[in-house]
């Protein structure tokens, strides 16, 4: 005997069509309102520099990891991101993050940020912090950030805190490190 | 070394670090450091006090140390002691050491606080920032215990530096996340909303991370952050590109604070004030316009930091979802993306579309680019960036071009990389059912994904499509005719055959009249298969083997001799206890072959014509005489044939004979309630000898130890002629399961052991607890379960009269509360109900539909777990 019910509605999540009228339609359903999904505060996650041979230059973290997962995490960023090629896109998804790199010379930056968290802007913050230490190392290169590592941690300091960024203004950034410069150069004069 | 060292640079510093540069091997980096370390350890210890300047050079050469990946646990101290040195770098090096090397020893903690709350208190701003930036760098509970309710008020006191404010902004954001618990809201809050109108763009940046993190908890405190949010927002995007000075980047005015700004507003929905609405519509409706608009440079940055805040103004637009104009405008542009130059722009056009294809009000325009993101799958040279393509593609599937799609990525699919392939069948596996008009064409689908990507096709995918080619017998000679034509393939995958060997032994009689795939053809197509697959799919062919007889009898005697010459026999490897096809056969109907389960089958009956009757299994002979400790799974015998057929007798009530022979009659009465249940189980010796040795165990096969527990009394080992004893069972439900418990009897009849495994009546049905509800109520349940997943259906022949009163008394026997006056159509069945076990309840819902002409039903289960719909959905659809 053939069956005679009628073929099965096209997708599972919609009752059959005949004498439903009472049932609405699951794309009815769809259509209701859905209320606004909040999104969970995001910010950076870590921030890693590693040169081409993949040799850690900075590592900053903004999320409390221990030592082992910290190197876990670093081994295979460092992986993962040298075995991209140039014209790759500069965005990749990695566990439940995304990751935002860029390479400036022999150095790559590169940041892990949240789900809803905005790449483009993220890719600007790298900007910005090489901008930075720029100006004030002066055309700087790998050996800079090698020699000055704790003036490196310093500058990021001043700009980003607890992965958000905290002032975007170079003028007021530097201001804020060469005032400490000075503060010591004056405190080693009165000593 | 670089000539250049700002501030007051380190000699020793910069030689040690010139020295690890030089070593040419890992050991003689490992060796200097080493002499390093003692060097160190050795200055510390030494009787001389180190003056400032070398206890912060050696601090920072640990430090250094600690960075290349070796582990320092000293000079913990000595960093401390920086901290409260009165020289700037000193104290700084210190803050570095202990933000970088967090030790939780207690003492040092104290004085780390001590140091901190004294530089908090000395109002120079230098040192405030720098103790907060240390707060914010640790983030640690302990902190947040000393600090969490200074800093508020350090953030809004009226007298505080703007760079001091930026930094206690961001240090209570910290440890708010880290330790919500330990912030105190209170007045301070509605002063830190008014943050977003200082006059320092610098503030404002960091005050806007933490009221957007601040208001998700707290949306009511913080509600006029959204005003204040619009207008700040308006004011920079209305303005000129240089009037920002600093805190324009590439001619965008402050694109870092415009961000966050869009991101505060998602945490709310549309603003309810019209002139705020409207204000922020315009600000919205300006960023789409600057984005046709000539770029005014032609840097990357000026492009990124535009463009950052576009892909946050379309965010916005989607998270409100209601203004249709700007959702079709935020299309457009992201179609333009698409064909962008940049790849980054590419692959963010294709994510942010995913979202858009969402919306009834986009979904259309999102449509329209189809080709392109065809295209982009077709020559994107970036894996993520085809990732994101097929994503969109699967987001932007319909009716209208489903066939498109899945023919597009079927085609992917054989040069798709390894890493996405599984996502990628799932996808078309579910495209091309949701969507399937014609169902030939869902089959040619399933059976193209196992042929180019057999090993990424799940179990869950090919059983489907044989519970579909089941129930619609529209399609069942085409699926025949086509898993033919498919495992004339030289080489299958196993898969195929999987499914080849179930649909041409349930079907194959459809295309038996064609003499190019007559029965014996069909059969040694098969069997050509058979000695290159594992044994479970071995154990599925044979069941196929016995069908065929069943079907064609004309195959028998060829079948039987492949079966007697023991070719089929299974491998060494296979389960002792299946010595022989017959078994294994057994075997069979309780794994794969039965899954997609088409009622009793006929097959059981052959295979007493196959096997001589079965000699004592030799496990049962050597077995010790005592009462054996409780058998696991793996010491009883395989149910009895029947078991599944008696086990269905009792999903709809609870009372009964479970079973009977010449020797023993067990019966069952039992009742439940919520998720506990008590049964009692009767055994009658119907014999005038004694039962010995007498052992009844419930045994919990794989992982129904985790779901169901039973207790047990043990009952006397000995049974007289016609005596009957009694057994309670207790019985706890601990979250859903599938497959019953097993009851394993054994015992010794006049000196011969007798051994029966059967399947103890407790299905996830007895766990039902009835709900009453209004129709209306119903609908909306029945709404929220939409989802493909939580549905099951049925459609199958009524092996029973049709009658409704049965047909009550049934749903009513089965626990779901039967609800008048819901479906339009008298004739059908609605029904609700909640499990109830331990771990979480399931509510149920079920709608079943008699068609008395042509004598079928059609089932339908919905409930929030998928293996729980399908499990119910098939235990019932057994019953009528």
């Amino acid at each position: 005997t053939p069956c005679n019910c009628p073929p099965r509605a096209a997708t599972t999540a919609s009752l059959p069509q005949h004498g439903d009228r009472g049932f609405p339609f699951a794309a009815a359903a769809a259509a209701g309102q859905a209320p606004p999904r909040p999104r969970p505060a995001a910010a950076m996650q870590f921030m890693l520099l590693f040169s081409r041979q993949g040799k850690l230059r900075l590592q900053k973290w903004y999320v409390p990891l221990s030592d082992k997962e910290k190197k876990k995490i670093t081994r295979e960023l460092v992986q993962t991101v040298l075995a991209r090629k140039p014209k790759m896109c500069s965005f990749l998804e990695w566990r439940d993050l995304k990751i935002v790199y860029k390479r400036y010379a022999s150095l790559y930056f590169c940041c892990a940020i949240e789900d809803q968290d905005n790449e483009l802007i993220t890719l600007e913050i790298i900007h910005r912090y090489v901008e930075l230490l720029d100006k004030y190392f002066g055309s700087v290169c790998e050996l800079d950030i090698i020699f000055n590592f704790e003036k490196a941690y310093f500058i990021l300091d001043e700009f980003l805190l607890g992965g958000e960024v905290q002032e975007t203004s170079k003028k007021n950034v530097l201001k804020a490190i060469e005032q400490a410069d000075l503060l010591s150069v004056l405190s080693n004069i009165k000593s | 070394m670089p000539a250049v060292s700002k501030g007051d640079g380190m000699r020793g510093l910069a030689v040690f670090i010139s020295d690890i540069r030089n070593c040419k091997s890992k050991e003689a980096e490992i060796k200097r450091i080493n002499k390093e370390l003692a060097n160190i350890r050795s200055k510390f210890k030494g009787d001389k006090a180190l003056d400032g300047y070398s206890k912060k050079k050696y601090v920072c050469k640990l430090l250094f140390i600690f960075l290349l990946g070796h582990d320092i646990d000293f000079g913990h101290m000595e960093a401390v002691n920086l901290l409260s040195s009165n020289k700037y770098t000193e104290k700084q090096i210190g803050y570095l050491f202990i933000s970088v090397l967090v030790n939780s020893n207690s003492e040092l903690i104290r004085l780390i606080n001590n140091a901190i709350k004294n530089d908090l208190a000395s109002r120079n701003p230098t040192f405030m920032c720098l103790a907060l930036h240390c707060i914010a760098n640790v983030g640690s509970r302990e902190m947040g215990e000393a600090f969490a309710a200074d800093i508020p008020r350090i953030l809004v006191a009226g007298d505080s530096m703007d760079s001091v404010k930026q930094s206690a902004a961001l240090c209570l954001l910290r440890l708010y996340k880290a330790s919500p618990d330990l912030v105190p809201m209170g007045e301070w809050t509605a002063r830190v909303v008014h943050l977003l109108n200082d006059q320092h763009m610098g503030v404002v940046t960091a005050a806007v991370s933490l009221i957007t993190c601040l208001c998700k908890k707290n949306p009511d405190d913080f509600k006029t952050c959204v005003s204040l949010a619009v207008s700040r927002l308006s004011r920079i995007v209305s303005s000129a590109s240089t009037d920002l000075q600093d805190y324009t980047y590439y001619f965008v005015p402050a694109p870092w604070l415009s961000v966050k700004l869009l991101r505060l507003l998602q945490c709310y929905p549309p603003p309810e004030d019209a002139a705020v609405k409207g204000r922020l519509v315009e600000c919205l409706e300006t960023v789409l316009n600057k984005a046709q608009e000539p770029p005014k440079s032609k840097k990357v940055q000026h492009s990124n930091a535009k463009n950052a805040i576009l892909f946050e103004t379309i965010s916005l637009i989607i998270h409100y979802d209601s203004e249709p104009n700007l959702l079709v405008r935020a299309c457009n542009q992201l179609g333009q993306f698409l064909q962008h130059r940049e790849t980054n722009l590419r692959y963010l056009a294709l994510e942010s579309m995913c979202t858009l294809a969402s919306s009834e009000f986009s979904h259309e325009a999102v449509k329209t680019h189809i080709d392109t993101v065809i295209n982009a799958l077709k020559t994107e040279r970036d894996v993520s960036v085809r990732q994101r393509a097929a994503d969109l593609l699967y987001a932007m599937c319909d009716r209208s071009n489903a066939k498109q799609i899945v023919s597009e990525m079927l085609r992917y699919l054989e040069t798709a990389d390894y890493a996405i392939r599984e996502e990628i069948v799932l996808k078309v596996a579910i495209l091309a059912e949701k969507y399937a008009v014609d169902y030939s064409w869902y089959v040619d689908t399933i059976l193209n994904l196992i042929r180019i990507a057999g090993d990424y096709v799940s179990e869950e995918v090919w059983y489907r499509v044989l519970q579909i080619v089941t129930n619609r017998d529209d399609v069942q000679g085409y699926a025949a005719k086509t898993v033919f034509e498919a495992l004339q393939a030289p080489a299958c995958h196993e898969n195929m055959v999987k499914v080849g060997g179930y649909i041409l032994g349930e079907f194959g009689n459809l295309i038996a009249g064609d003499p190019r795939s007559s029965p014996p053809v069909q059969f040694s197509l098969l069997h050509s298969k058979f000695h290159l697959c594992s044994v479970a799919t071995r154990a599925l062919l044979l069941s196929t083997y016995i069908k065929f007889i069943n079907l064609f009898p004309e195959t028998k005697a060829t079948i039987q001799g492949v079966l007697r010459a023991g070719s089929a026999a299974p491998p060494p490897a296979a389960p002792p206890a299946s010595a022989g096809a017959g078994n294994l056969l057994v075997d069979v109907f309780d794994g794969p072959a039965a899954q997609p389960s088409l009622g009793p089958t006929p097959e059981e009956a052959f295979l007493s014509e196959l096997e001589p009757p079965a000699p004592e299994s030799p496990m049962a002979l050597l077995a010790d005489p005592a009462p054996a400790a409780d058998p696991g799974p793996e010491d009883i015998g395989p149910p009895i044939p029947e078991a599944d057929e008696l086990l269905n007798k009792f999903v709809c009530k609870n009372n009964g004979v479970l079973f009977e022979n010449q020797l023993l009659q067990i019966g069952v009465k039992s009742e439940f309630r919520q998720n506990l249940g008590r049964m009692y189980l009767f055994y009658g010796n119907k014999t005038s000898v004694q039962f010995q040795n007498f052992s009844p165990t419930v045994v919990h096969p794989g992982d129904l130890q985790t779901q169901l527990a039973v207790q047990t009394k043990r009952v006397a080992a000995q049974v007289d002629g016609g005596a009957q004893v009694q057994q309670v069972l207790n019985i706890e439900c601990l979250r859903d399961f599938l497959t019953p418990p097993l009851l394993s009897v054994r015992f010794r009849y006049g000196g011969a052991p007798q051994a029966l495994t059967l399947k103890l009546p407790v299905t996830i049905n007895k766990f039902f607890q009835p709900t009453e509800m209004a129709a209306q109520d119903f609908f909306q349940r029945w709404k929220q379960l939409s989802l493909p997943q939580q549905e099951a259906q049925k459609i199958f022949k009524a092996n029973h009269p049709m009658d409704a009163e049965v047909t009550k008394a049934k749903l009513l026997g089965f626990g779901s509360a039967l609800l008048d006056n819901v479906d339009p159509n008298p004739e059908n069945f609605v029904g609700a109900g909640i499990i109830q076990t331990k771990a979480l309840q399931v509510g149920c819902l079920l709608r079943l539909e008699p068609n008395a002409q042509a004598q079928m039903y059609r089932l339908t289960l919905r409930t929030s777990k998928e293996s729980v719909s399908r499990h119910l959905c098939e235990l019932l659809a057994q019953q009528f």
